[in-house]
């Protein structure tokens, strides 16, 4: 089990805008009044998509039992991250202290039964707090069978969900970044290669794979995305890249931070929702780079990827035009994608605001204007308050609010991460579109808003004999 | 307004379509004791009865006259005759339906004289009913056979009020049901539910799902249908309350019962989706004078919320449909209605339905079509019989199955697609068929600088494609 002092490490992260605020992501979660997953959920979700390693979760069923299989994240080759697995303890290796045996024997089983480069094995509550020691099981089963097991001590009462998404990155840089040389660098004749990473890239349905061939073009040579389509081996070697981007969100910062301080890396933010920040992120690297060539090259493809993007996304404007959107994102950066709807022509009547900082609030309002409405109280009824009092057409937010919308009727686009559409890059554009048409111009809503005919005000016809055959049009 | 294409190749290449004969014995299978005799060659027959067989998986009263090569050039009245009589005698038949063929309408075959010669020559078999019914193959398919026969054994068997003594409403709880081929027996079962719900009492026309619907018997070998409309129940419909006409296909059908019995008469094309369920449940309503149960009432909201769950996946789905007419129409409806697309229709036979579909294009042709057709315009999903699988696999996307025949779903002559509950399973069906892999999925791509050295050795593969 990790120690307070631990935590208190883990939850002073200098990097991050919130840290000195009273109002941190990192707060203590208040019982009664809190959603939002733990710190195993974050530590999970910020590692699972390492295609090739096993990942074990060490604990009774509730944890694994619950979450697995449950993202939207694509492999390019290995597909093991969906393979499930789990300690399943039981009552009597709780009480009879053999949870310890149990993952010992479980880390065997794995790598006889797959073979997998390294092993992760989450900590959770139970064995946490009955004190099973994984630090000292994952070494001792390392050594004995030859191959790397990494614990992740990430027991849910940690902390939040943010609180593991750090652990998950403390655990990559103490454990695993560092521990191998990336291949000899390619040669181009024209221009020279560069080595970077990509942080809290978790390519969602794939959707990283229509931003990678873009990079290629550039010369840039992606040594890890933590963690989207990783590989065990490319974790290892991202201690040699030449620039560090953090996607979108602040969850891993802190491996940015400490891959600058030990290898003195620079890092900056960016996102690849939209067509604007799209090419700010492609900028940003050849400016990070200090390479006049490439941040010539780069121009060059941005200004053909933009023509090309805005021609082909002429014909949705006219259908999404004027459309009224209530934004509510978790994750991904808001105002990110409040310019992106706005390149369509529509309007963003609100936007959540919970999980900004005060920098993105500024930009927000730089957007919105002043009068921005932003909303704190992400719960359901504040939604749905707003939906109605703002005349909104379409509500955009994370999966857990889906059905909310849907019981109160309202269209709905889900960007979370369990979402099966890929939204980045220039072409990521196209797909946005044409899911906000699907719903929004969805003939359901009409069919499902009205009354049962029976229920309508006036009366129904009165029956009368005669011949009443009529023809019935559904159209 | 929907344009219709007619068949413009010489070749039908894997047929859609199955015969007017085939129509006409469903249609009679739906009645107790009856058999259904093909007047043809044998192999008509045959292949009608494999059909059935292979699609109810239940033994299948079937007939012949058995027509040879002297029959069919010198006439075959004697067939005919002698068939009737046969039956007559060994089977003990309440019902007796005579359904021509290709043959014997080429023959020139007036099966109504042969009828006539029947009743003059045998007497003793005065109280069997026979209907004889003009159902060339050349012409129709399964549908319009059906309704042909359906016609044929109303204007036979059910009698006119002013000779009966039938008054509308005399039976205040009965309501007459004819149901198109499109009905399946776990659609009749969920009607009878529903409507028994208000407190009237259905009586299809005609029932299969009193005889093929999949429940042991007693007996072990009946050569007759063990179930289905009872012939003396014909004579009530002068006295129900209502008629509800089920599938444009019957609309004649319905027409001639209501001249025959002055009973009010209700149409409905399809009963598939909210709406057409809608207008079901509000005539119920209207006709038993009684509030709409609060389990349909549930079961509306249900099929509510189920379309917005599965609107995601089916909106904007380009989807490839080859059914019936009535079929047809139903799954546009229930498509549309859900934003999807109908990329290509392909049916059977020009029916009056077709006109009015929420589709820009129908063909009428065969599954070489509807393959064609879902190509050029990139089918996501598609709908059709057992014999569309194979299309399917070769358009490499899902399909729903539906239609005649099921020969590779064990249960699919049972399943429930009308109501708010059977529209609510088929949006779930459907949806559950596209939501791994119909929308485009992003494509794999391998960096040229890649290290990550296992793309080789494993396949990407969703578990969907299991």
């Amino acid at each position: 089990m990790k120690t307070s002092k631990d935590i208190a490490e883990l939850l002073d992260e200098p990097a991050c805008e919130h840290n000195k605020k009273e109002k941190s992501g990192c707060a203590k979660p208040k019982p009664g009044s809190t959603a939002g997953g733990c710190a195993f959920d974050g530590a999970q979700i910020a590692l699972l998509p390492i295609a090739d390693v096993a990942h074990l979760v060490h604990g009774s069923i509730a944890c694994a039992g619950s979450s697995w299989d449950n993202r939207g994240t694509r492999s390019s080759g290995s597909q093991l991250y969906q393979i499930g697995m789990t300690t399943d303890l039981t009552e009597q290796d709780v009480i009879m202290g053999r949870s310890e045996k149990r993952l010992f024997h479980s880390i065997k089983q794995a790598i006889d039964s797959y073979n997998p480069p390294a092993v992760f094995v989450y900590n959770t509550c139970v064995p946490a707090l009955v004190g099973d020691d994984i630090n000292a099981i994952c070494k001792s089963a390392a050594e004995r069978y030859g191959v790397p097991v990494i614990p992740i001590d990430c027991a849910g009462f940690y902390g939040t969900k943010n609180l593991g998404n750090r652990i998950a990155g403390d655990a990559m840089v103490n454990h695993v970044i560092g521990t191998r040389e990336p291949q000899p660098q390619p040669q181009h004749p024209n221009y020279k290669i560069h080595d970077v990473n990509l942080i809290g890239e978790y390519n969602i349905a794939g959707e990283f794979w229509q931003v990678l061939p873009l990079l290629d073009e550039m010369g840039l040579r992606v040594l890890c995305t933590l963690s989207g389509d990783a590989r065990f081996h490319e974790v290892q070697t991202m201690h040699r890249a030449e620039v560090n981007m953090m996607v979108c969100s602040k969850a891993m910062v802190n491996v940015a931070r400490k891959l600058q301080k030990e290898y003195g890396t620079p890092w900056f933010e960016g996102s690849f929702y939209g067509i604007s920040d799209t090419s700010q992120a492609l900028r940003d690297f050849a400016k990070n780079l200090n390479d006049a060539d490439l941040v010539e090259r780069t121009e060059k493809i941005i200004a053909r990827e933009e023509v090309r993007i805005h021609a082909a996304l002429e014909p949705w404007k006219a259908r999404l035009k004027g459309k009224r959107v209530l934004l509510f994102t978790g994750g991904v950066k808001s105002w990110s994608v409040i310019s992106a709807l706005q390149d369509l022509g529509m309007v963003v009547v609100a936007t959540g605001t919970k999980k900004s900082t005060e920098e993105d609030k500024a930009r927000i309002r730089e957007l919105m204007g002043e009068e921005a409405m932003m909303i704190e109280d992400g719960s359901p009824k504040a939604l749905l308050k707003c939906v109605r009092d703002y005349n909104v057409d379409i509500l955009i937010a994370g999966g857990r609010n889906m059905y909310t919308a849907l019981k109160a009727k309202i269209p709905f686009l889900d960007i979370n991460q369990e979402r099966e559409f890929g939204y980045e890059g220039y072409q990521g554009m196209l797909e946005l579109v044409r899911q906000l048409s699907l719903t929004i111009e969805s003939p359901v809503w009409e069919a499902v808003r009205a009354p049962a005919p029976w229920k309508s005000t006036s009366p129904p016809p009165p029956f009368e004999g005669g011949r009443l055959t009529r023809e019935v049009n559904h159209g | 307004m929907a344009e219709i294409i007619k068949r413009n190749k010489a070749l039908s290449v894997n047929p859609l379509k199955a015969s007017q004969p085939v129509g006409g014995t469903l249609a009679t299978l739906g009645f107790d004791r009856a058999m259904p005799m093909l007047h043809g060659s044998q192999g008509c027959t045959a292949f009608a009865k494999v059909f059935f067989v292979r699609h109810f998986r239940e033994p299948i009263p079937l007939q012949t006259t058995a027509m040879d090569q002297s029959s069919s050039v010198m006439g075959a009245d004697e067939n005919v005759i002698e068939g009737i009589k046969a039956i007559a005698e060994k089977s003990n038949p309440t019902l007796i339906v005579v359904l021509t063929t290709g043959l014997a309408e080429t023959q020139g075959a007036d099966v109504h004289r042969n009828l006539k010669e029947f009743r003059e020559q045998y007497p003793q078999f005065d109280h069997i009913a026979v209907v004889m019914v003009n159902t060339p193959d050349f012409t129709g398919c399964v549908e319009t056979g059906y309704a042909a026969t359906v016609y044929e054994i109303i204007k036979v068997l059910v009698p006119n009020a002013s000779e009966a003594g039938t008054k509308p409403n005399n039976r205040p709880r009965q309501v007459n049901v004819l149901v198109s081929p499109m009905l399946t027996s776990g659609d009749l079962e969920a009607l009878r539910d529903t409507i028994e719900q208000f407190n009237l009492r259905p009586v299809f026309v005609p029932n299969i799902s009193d005889s093929l619907d999949g429940s042991l018997t007693e007996d072990d070998f009946s050569p007759v249908t063990i179930g289905g409309t009872p012939i003396s129940e014909l004579k009530t419909l002068g006295d129900a309350t209502a008629t509800l006409v089920i599938g444009a296909s019957l609309q004649k059908s319905g027409e001639l019962l209501y001249e025959k019995t002055g009973v009010p008469t209700y149409q409905f094309d399809h009963l598939y989706g909210l709406q057409a369920s809608d207008d079901l449940i509000l005539t119920l309503a209207n006709i038993s004078q009684q509030p709409v149960p609060e389990r349909i009432e549930r079961q509306r909201s249900q099929l509510q919320d189920a379309m917005l769950d599965t609107h995601f996946m089916l909106g904007q789905l380009r989807v490839a449909i080859a059914a019936d007419p009535d079929q047809l129409n139903a799954f546009s409806h229930l498509l549309t209605g859900m934003g999807a697309e109908i990329v290509a229709a392909v049916t059977t036979a020009h029916t009056p339905v077709l006109a009015n579909m929420p589709v820009k294009q129908i063909k009428i042709g065969d599954l070489e079509d509807l393959e064609l057709l879902a190509k050029e315009h990139k089918a996501q999903l598609l709908i059709g019989n057992s014999h569309a699988v194979a299309s399917a696999e070769r358009l490499g996307i899902p399909i729903l199955r539906a239609g005649f025949p099921l020969y590779d779903l064990i249960g699919g002559y049972q399943k429930t697609w009308v109501g708010y509950r059977g529209s609510r399973q088929a949006l779930f069906d459907l949806a559950n068929l596209v939501i791994n892999f119909a929308h485009e999925e992003i494509e794999v791509y391998h960096s040229i600088y890649s290290q990550k050295f296992d793309a080789a050795q494993h396949h990407a593969c969703s578990p969907s494609c299991h």
